[in-house]
């Protein structure tokens, strides 16, 4: 077992436990930090396959900002287990059921998918390092990217709209 | 020696250079919080610790020793678990970002071998260091909400989004410096600079803007609001005590050293020294090695006094002037900035 695999085997463990801790946590904050964890062993998995420039976004904009929020709205509005409201049992089954259903569609989907062909290069791809990313992006791929970024920038203008005191 | 594909070597070479770093990021905070009351009381006109020692130079010393005696209190209505977390979180993500500066010029071995003064040479290089700054906010907010203390959380909610408000110029304005070097290795940007001239001759505006984000960031005066006294009591760490308080302030002077080390890479050269082309000194390369330190060494020191100087000298922020300051005056300016650098070059190449 070389040391890829043995991150490879811990990241992905580290992946799952916080994952489930994320929704197994009754205390709201902790379920911010599990998902933040999450985010940490996802972006190693990306370094696994040289993917930097994703690895450090993940964490710059999902960690460092996103979840930053997460966590503002939560401690403000100071939730514990006697503030959470009674939820329905059926309320969970058909939250279940619904979950399940995605959970099926996902594994539906990656069925067919060849894998064996597709696999990923360790340690030795390039694609993920910022200099060739970055001429791929503004090539290949420059109109999805830049109506992306109008879609940024519309949710950008809405939230100031609706943020906005008359 | 290889074990499990891993040249251990390196991996040794490197843990020397990590203890090394972390040794000195520490040393370097002690001393800062001994000149940040020699500085005062010289701006103030009055003698400062002199009873440690000769001219208290053991002033730290007694004061960390007095800190680890402290009796530990946690708060009863406390969460335990964060509670200790918080300064944790604060003190890791603070010695973090040393990784990727680099601290000399690379020390050539007798056998050929050349062992880069610098943890990592990552492709990202100055991005890892917004990645784990942006992530230094935990350490503040949840050591602000575990204390279960009105004013330690509303300390740590203006912290946290004065840091987030302040990366952003902070961001822009080293993109513009980006655009120049063509490259987001640290050890490339220290190479550029070395050719071409420092970077703030070039990018002086951008400079500025970083800086008063670094004071930000820093939570440093103008911009200490997360612990302004005269509101909050004591700020975010109000109930703290004894070491764990102790981290949440060292970790405080290590972001002031780390983040006058990335000045001095970004802006002023790095391990470069001004005027004299030292390659043609023909010194050894453990020589050039020392020296160069020395001289980022002093590069920093310079700015941690700024740092200081700054702290006595300029009245705290209002909170809506802070971010006025930050989303409308800084922003727009290292757009500018950026637009023109990006102008400029293109004209340029032309």
């Amino acid at each position: 077992m070389g040391v890829t695999q043995i991150l490879f085997w811990f990241l992905s463990v580290m992946a799952v436990f916080s994952a489930l801790m994320v929704i197994t946590s009754k205390n709201p904050v902790y379920s911010v930090l599990w998902l933040i964890a999450t985010f940490f062993a996802i972006s190693g998995h990306y370094i696994l396959f040289n993917a930097q420039f994703l690895a450090i976004v993940n964490i710059i904009v999902y960690a460092g900002a996103i979840m930053v929020l997460f966590l503002f709205v939560i401690m403000l509005m100071n939730l514990n287990r006697e503030t959470e409201p009674q939820k329905n049992r059926w309320l969970k089954m058909a939250g279940a059921a619904a979950g399940g259903c995605l959970l099926l569609v996902l594994v539906a989907a990656l069925k067919d998918t060849d894998m064996k062909q597709q696999q990923a290069l360790i340690n030795k791809g390039n694609i993920g390092l910022i200099k060739i990313l970055g001429k791929e992006l503004f090539t290949t791929y420059v109109v999805p990217f830049e109506i992306s970024s109008v879609l940024f920038l519309s949710a950008m203008i809405g939230a100031v709209v609706i943020g906005k005191k008359e | 020696m290889y074990f499990l594909s891993i040249d251990w070597w390196l991996i040794l070479e490197k843990a020397l250079l990590i203890f090394g770093i972390v040794g000195l990021s520490f040393f370097i905070a002690m001393y800062t919080t001994y000149a940040e009351r020699k500085v005062a009381a010289w701006l103030q006109d009055r003698r400062g610790p002199n009873r440690a020692g000769p001219f208290g130079i053991f002033q730290p010393l007694a004061d960390g020793g007095k800190l680890f005696f402290k009796e530990e209190i946690i708060p009863l209505a406390s969460n335990k678990a964060l509670f200790i977390l918080g300064p944790a979180l604060a003190m890791i993500t603070a010695l973090l970002t040393s990784t990727v500066i680099p601290w000399a010029a690379p020390f050539h071995t007798k056998s050929g071998g050349v062992i880069p003064m610098q943890v990592a040479d990552v492709d990202m290089g100055i991005l890892l260091v917004f990645g784990i700054v942006s992530v230094g906010v935990y350490g503040i907010m949840i050591g602000g909400w575990a204390s279960n203390n009105k004013f330690s959380l509303m300390a740590a909610i203006r912290g946290a989004s004065q840091m987030v408000s302040y990366e952003l110029p902070m961001g822009l304005a080293l993109i513009a410096v980006l655009f120049m070097t063509g490259s987001l290795k640290m050890s490339v940007i220290v190479q550029h600079q070395i050719e071409h001239g420092w970077n703030i001759m070039y990018q002086l505006l951008g400079f500025i803007i970083f800086f008063v984000c670094a004071l930000a960031e820093c939570n440093r005066t103008p911009f200490d609001l997360p612990e302004a006294e005269n509101e909050l009591n004591f700020g975010y760490h109000q109930e703290y005590s004894s070491m764990k308080l102790g981290f949440y302030l060292f970790a405080e002077y290590i972001n002031m050293f780390i983040s006058s080390a990335v000045m001095a890479t970004v802006y002023f050269g790095g391990y470069d020294i001004p005027f004299v082309n030292e390659a043609s000194w023909g010194l050894s390369s453990f020589w050039m090695t020392f020296i160069s330190f020395s001289v980022l060494m002093a590069k920093t020191c310079f700015f941690l006094f700024v740092f200081l100087w700054i702290r006595w000298t300029i009245p705290r922020f209002r909170y809506d002037q802070l971010m006025n300051l930050g989303w409308k005056k800084l922003i727009p300016l290292a757009l500018l900035n950026m637009i023109i650098t990006a102008a400029v070059m293109l004209w340029l190449k032309k």
